[in-house]
């Protein structure tokens, strides 16, 4: 032996889990929804996802070079935040305004709070909010097929009755990604597969959306399920929701997460001016995240019974 | 389905198939012995012998020298050639006796009688432990007298010999379940004959099937002891993690497993008992696996205590690659090595030599909070949010945190997919703590 020995503190082995290969994972789970977006809106669809991408790697890397500090572009995680906000545009929007988003999402959002790990808000769901300010008509002008209409949601506002299984599958309006529930549940089956998510936030939310819907709406089966096809339900909870930095790490939280996502949208849909309202919903309760570990701490083993 | 076990804990890669399948073989030392007066938890031993003073196998050369202290025995014959400090696994220089051996290996008288433990009272057992120096010889190193020792002796319902062998790597405590299964219950016995009401089981992995398979067998006779069969999962064969999955009670970290009426043992331990009480043999061999993909002939061994860590590797054919690091005990808990100029001590289970450090081939990258730690903790802690208190030094938020809780298993380290140094920083901590509490007292 001529070398020296590494010496260190145990544990000496790690799996094979990377911050890389995870978010690798997620990007795989939203290509399903990418794809429908891009079969059903064209082309320009396509260019959306690319622009909004390259906007946030780009300015990621930018960023953290004039900062002066580690490039972290190879973890992936910017390229994750450019899908999701793409994947929340209308597809007939300027380029522009989604390069926009990006830049916002990670210079202001992600990397002024410190980069990967530090934002409080959901980087793509705070560029989207932040575009949804600034150009409201661009951004909900959503057309299908050459045709602009009101989204299903808008239309249950109205009063006027939906047709499900074209919520199901995709045929309606709405932004790029959230419209085909089936390829959204498809990725999300992959995420839970590949234990990148817990079904914990998506499920306490879906459902917590449905049983407010059933009370506070109407005590009607499409009507409920309607809710939870339409308006990005599915996309928001099982790829935005479960955004780990900006989600509770408690099992318990991560339940009331759920539920107070759930009781927001319900608010914001049914009471409020708005027919969708997972967005805000999110980047709301994003903010009470360290509240909620601060009560929801789980007992330490042999401790249940006493007070730590 | 239906397998005891606990909740939380990770699945590393197990590596047993370098050598599970390897029959121990006896290895007798060359050159000199070492035997250093502090090979367990407690007051280091006093030497008994001086430069000079020819020695026996078998011969008491350390007494215990407190309440919690153990005797160390020599395992060969010959001469003292120092009794000077020499360096150990964990790379301190510690007080030890060094022989000379002369390889007769000439023992004390009486040594290796067989005696029958019906014809002993508790405390001739207690004693006859004590004077043979053992130590759990699992890894931690808790003298067995004193743990054979409780305060309420008939509170204890439950013996529990820990054959679940949950360290990657190591196979010697399944090499001896499946060699020597009639010493592990006849020294279950010998202990069961402390313990009026207690019940003995024994905990195995469902990844040793052979072994379930044999002791069931042996015991299906004996109506006090039971094998359990345990889920193949680390840490199944940590104390807590162990009495939980047999018995479902729960010990923390102010409580010791006899207040939760149980006494847990090593395979090796329970062994070492029945070769002191009924074969009048104190604590000299251990069986040490020696492995690691840069091990030409992964082997286990058995092994006199005191032997040199370079005897073993060059028996098992030594490096068929260059080792960039050399672990005593497993990969998960086992103390990284500063060469292999140490002696086998009596918690030595394993020596394992690695081509690559996997550690040092990963940057640390910010957390990103994912929550893994959390679900694979098996005390129910979370790491997350210790390590913010380990790095800013708080002793009080992480005692808040429960992280005196924390027992060092690795598990949160090991799954990070960050690759933050959880498990590194949370020993240093419970050190700190520890040591302000032992400042207040």
């Amino acid at each position: 032996m001529n070398k020296l020995l590494n010496v260190s503190a145990s544990p000496h082995v790690r799996s094979a889990e990377t911050t890389q290969r995870i978010m690798l994972d997620v990007c795989i789970a939203m290509l399903p929804a990418a794809a429908f977006g891009v079969f059903q809106f064209g082309l320009h669809a396509l260019l959306v996802l690319v622009f909004t991408v390259a906007a946030c790697v780009l300015s990621e890397y930018a960023y953290e070079t004039i900062a002066g500090r580690a490039i972290t572009v190879k973890d992936l995680s910017a390229v994750v935040t450019g899908l999701i906000l793409a994947l929340n545009m209308p597809a007939g929007i300027p380029l522009w305004i989604p390069v926009l988003g990006g830049i916002f999402a990670i210079v202001v959002v992600k990397q002024l709070y410190g980069g990967i790990g530090q934002n409080f808000m959901n980087p793509a769901l705070a560029g989207r909010c932040f575009l949804l300010i600034s150009f409201a008509g661009k951004m909900s002008n959503f057309a299908l097929d050459g045709w602009t209409g009101p989204t299903p949601l808008a239309q249950l506002k109205e009063g006027a009755s939906v047709d499900l299984a074209a919520m199901f599958l995709g045929k309606i309006p709405g932004t790029i990604g959230e419209v085909s529930v089936v390829a959204l549940l498809i990725g999300a089956a992959y995420m839970v597969y590949r234990k990148v998510i817990s079904l914990r936030i998506p499920v306490a939310y879906i459902l917590t959306v449905a049983v407010f819907a059933f009370l506070f709406g109407k005590q009607d089966m499409s009507y409920v399920l309607a809710h939870i096809c339409g308006g990005g339900l599915i996309f928001g909870a099982f790829f935005m929701a479960t955004d780990y930095v900006t989600s509770p790490i408690t099992p318990n939280g991560q339940i009331i997460f759920g539920i107070l996502l759930g009781v927001l949208t319900g608010l914001f849909r049914i009471f409020g001016g708005s027919a969708e309202g997972v967005s805000y919903a999110i980047i709301i309760s994003n903010m009470l995240v360290p509240l909620i570990e601060r009560f929801t701490l789980p007992k330490a083993f042999g401790k249940e019974g006493k007070q730590s | 389905m239906g397998l005891a076990t606990f909740k939380g804990g990770v699945h590393p890669y197990e590596g047993k198939e370098l050598s599970e399948n390897k029959p121990t073989q006896i290895l007798m030392p060359k050159g000199e012995m070492v035997y250093p007066m502090s090979q367990h938890i407690g007051a280091p031993a006093a030497p008994l012998v001086k430069k000079g003073d020819r020695v026996l196998a078998g011969q008491k050369i350390g007494e215990a020298s407190g309440f919690i202290s153990a005797n160390v025995i020599c395992s060969v014959s010959g001469t003292v050639k120092a009794v000077e400090p020499r360096r150990v696994a964990n790379g301190a220089m510690v007080n030890a006796v060094v022989v000379e051996n002369d390889g007769e290996y000439q023992t004390v008288d009486g040594l290796g009688a067989d005696r029958d433990p019906s014809k002993l009272s508790k405390q001739e057992i207690r004693n006859i432990v004590k004077e043979a120096g053992i130590v759990g010889l699992g890894g931690a190193g808790f003298p067995t007298h004193v743990k054979l020792t409780p305060k309420d002796e008939g509170s204890i319902e439950y013996v529990l010999v820990n054959g679940a062998e949950c360290e990657p790597y190591l196979t010697s405590d399944y090499r001896l379940m499946m060699e020597e299964p009639e010493k592990l219950v006849g020294g279950l016995k010998v202990i069961l004959q402390l313990f009026d009401k207690a019940k003995g089981v024994i905990g195995i992995e469902n990844n040793k099937p052979e072994a379930i398979k044999k002791l069931k067998e042996l015991v299906k006779n004996e109506p006090r002891i039971e094998i359990c069969e345990l889920l193949t999962k680390y840490p199944q064969g940590g104390e807590r993690s162990l009495i939980y999955a047999i018995t479902g009670r729960k010990v923390n970290s102010s409580m010791l497993p006899a207040d939760a009426g149980c006494i847990v043992d090593n395979v090796d331990t329970v062994i070492s008992v029945y070769m002191a009480v009924c074969k009048t043999t104190p604590l000299m061999r251990r069986v040490v696996t020696v492995t690691g993909d840069a091990i030409a002939n992964p082997q286990n061994f058995q092994v006199r205590i005191g032997m040199n860590f370079r005897e073993l590797v060059e028996a098992a054919g030594g490096f068929k690659a260059e080792p960039e690091k050399l672990i005593a005990g497993g990969p998960m808990m086992g103390m990284a090595l500063f060469g292999l100029d140490i002696p086998v001590t009596k918690t030595n289970s394993a020596l394992l030599c690695m081509s690559k450090d996997q550690v040092a081939a990963y940057e640390p990258t910010p957390c990103i909070r994912c929550g893994k730690c959390i679900g694979v903790c098996p005390s129910h802690i979370v790491p997350v949010l210790m390590m913010k208190a380990a790095l800013k030094g708080d002793c009080a938020a992480f005692e808040k945190l429960n992280g005196m809780e924390c027992v060092e298993c690795g598990s949160c380290a090991f799954i990070c997919p960050a690759r933050r140094p959880l498990t590194q920083a949370f020993k240093e901590m419970r050190k700190t703590v520890a040591a302000n509490r032992r400042k207040k007292a």
